[in-house]
């Protein structure tokens, strides 16, 4: 037995939350870069430029990189031999409250009723999870709505197919057009129930972008669902060019005989994921 | 990381604009314009929407006289010590377009956000002769460089959805719906990628 105590986890926390902010990781500025390389708009190209400027300034001048520093999604698996001293959920929202605050966040929860702003962006929303081990995994996700708003969910016959799932999902990014902040990293959730699909829809957004699927009939699933939104033409920033996602990232399980649930989780390209491991 | 320094400027003619706009300007940008906005502008978003509009129901005046003026769709995140503002890139707008109408009627005549707007709010920006820009979402860090001064006009209890007043320079924007009804995004969907 292992004992991690909460104030670890809430300084965890609060460091997972700043540098989110703050520092886009290598997976998305490369798929960004590589983006670039391929585009064949000029004004798009040039956007994507401007988007590795941004993440530039954003790290030497902590300046956040969206404004949107979002609803924070946190995942977490505990191994079955730690012990948590203190109250987990406790820590970790408190881990929220003290980055929001001392690293400038923008402070975007609100009551869902009065619409009254929560002023500490707490709660984050915390999905726990026990695995084997001693250690404490901690992956963060602070989620823009613009993008989140343009995400669906679809529970279809098993007679719409893959066909329909595939339809259900490019029909998502092309609707959403110009306004989730275009080229996108796509999350899919395949299967199981209403609530599984879109949970995995979400947990595969922190696969590194690009990194196809490790099943092989989902990796090729992946490809042609990104090749298909690619040549709708909504683009960077919906201004046009081959760029309108930079990867499609799929999450199967097994589903019932009656069901085939298909999640679209929406991110933009201001792709912020962190993760630590205690 | 393999971060590389890329170009900070779009490539492309920007029109340098004024704002708020003189005279004959607004009729003068197409869609697919690409601006330079510097000037004066003032900002809202959701819950500042909201909060006008109550006021306009209860026959109040609004804080500002919006003739003449751009309205830029942000909620800007704090500054830090020492510096003007945070990241301050644009929202989406269609969440606007329930209001927007009200305000083109008083006279709005620009709008500033991300995004596409609705059928509706683009027969009411071709009846008023109004037009709308987007910028670009997630680079809220190098937009915040071309804000040169914020000051809280109204609502501050609204935190991040106050209104504010905004002094720009050189703030890039790209012209989608004109006053002539063209929209810009449609046009680009019309030109589909089939490689």
């Amino acid at each position: 037995m292992r004992t991690i105590n909460g104030e670890q986890i809430t300084q965890a926390v609060t460091q997972l939350a700043i540098t989110a902010a703050h520092d886009l990781e290598p997976d998305i500025l490369d798929s960004i870069l590589a983006a670039r390389d391929r585009e064949t708009s000029e004004l798009a190209k040039s956007v994507l430029d401007l988007l590795i400027t941004n993440a530039d300034i954003a790290s030497r001048e902590l300046i956040p990189a969206c404004q949107d520093t979002g609803i924070c999604t946190i995942f977490i698996t505990i191994g079955q031999d730690v012990f948590i001293e203190g109250d987990l959920h406790e820590a970790v929202q408190k881990g929220i409250a003290v980055g929001y605050q001392d690293g400038y966040l923008r402070k975007s929860v609100c009551d869902v009723l009065t619409r009254k702003n929560t002023g500490n962006n707490v709660p984050a929303v915390v999905h726990i999870d026990m695995v084997p081990g001693d250690k404490l995994h901690i992956r963060f996700l602070p989620k823009g709505c613009g993008s989140e708003n343009m995400s669906g969910l679809k529970m279809l016959p098993p007679s719409a197919g893959i066909k329909g799932a595939v339809d259900f999902i490019v029909n998502t990014v092309v609707k959403a057009g110009p306004n989730p902040c275009p080229p996108l990293v796509v999350g899919v959730g395949l299967g199981g129930t209403f609530e599984k699909a879109a949970l995995m829809a979400k947990h595969v957004l922190f696969r590194p972008v690009g990194t196809p699927s490790d099943i092989e009939e989902v990796a090729q699933l992946e490809a042609e669902i990104l090749k298909k939104v690619n040549q709708e033409g909504v683009g960077v920033h919906g201004l046009g060019g081959c760029n309108t996602a930079l990867a499609v990232h799929i999450e199967t399980y097994p589903t019932h005989i009656a069901s085939l649930p298909v999640a679209v989780n929406i991110q933009c390209h201001s792709h912020r994921h962190k993760e630590l491991i205690l | 990381m393999s971060l590389l320094r890329a170009n900070t400027n779009i490539t492309g003619n920007f029109k340098k604009i004024k704002v708020p706009f003189e005279q004959g300007t607004i009729e003068s940008l197409n869609a697919g314009d690409l601006v330079h906005l510097s000037g004066t502008i003032y900002t809202g978003r959701d819950l500042t929407h909201r909060l006008l509009c109550e006021l306009l129901d209860q026959n109040k005046a609004l804080p500002v006289d919006l003739k003449g003026q751009l309205l830029y769709y942000v909620g800007p995140s704090p500054a830090r010590p020492g510096k003007i503002i945070g990241a301050a890139g644009p929202t989406s707008s269609y969440r606007m377009d329930l209001y927007t109408p009200r305000l083109l009627e008083l006279g709005l005549p620009a709008t500033l956000g991300k995004g596409r707007r609705s059928e509706p709010v683009k027969i009411e920006m071709k009846n008023h002769g109004a037009i709308y820009l987007a910028t670009f979402g997630g680079a809220g860090a190098l937009l915040s460089q071309c804000i040169k001064k914020i000051e809280t006009i109204a609502f501050p209890e609204a935190g991040p959805e106050a209104m504010f007043r905004m002094d720009i320079e050189n703030f890039p924007a790209v012209v989608i719906n004109d006053i002539n009804g063209r929209d810009y995004f449609e046009e680009i969907r019309c030109r589909k990628n089939n490689d």
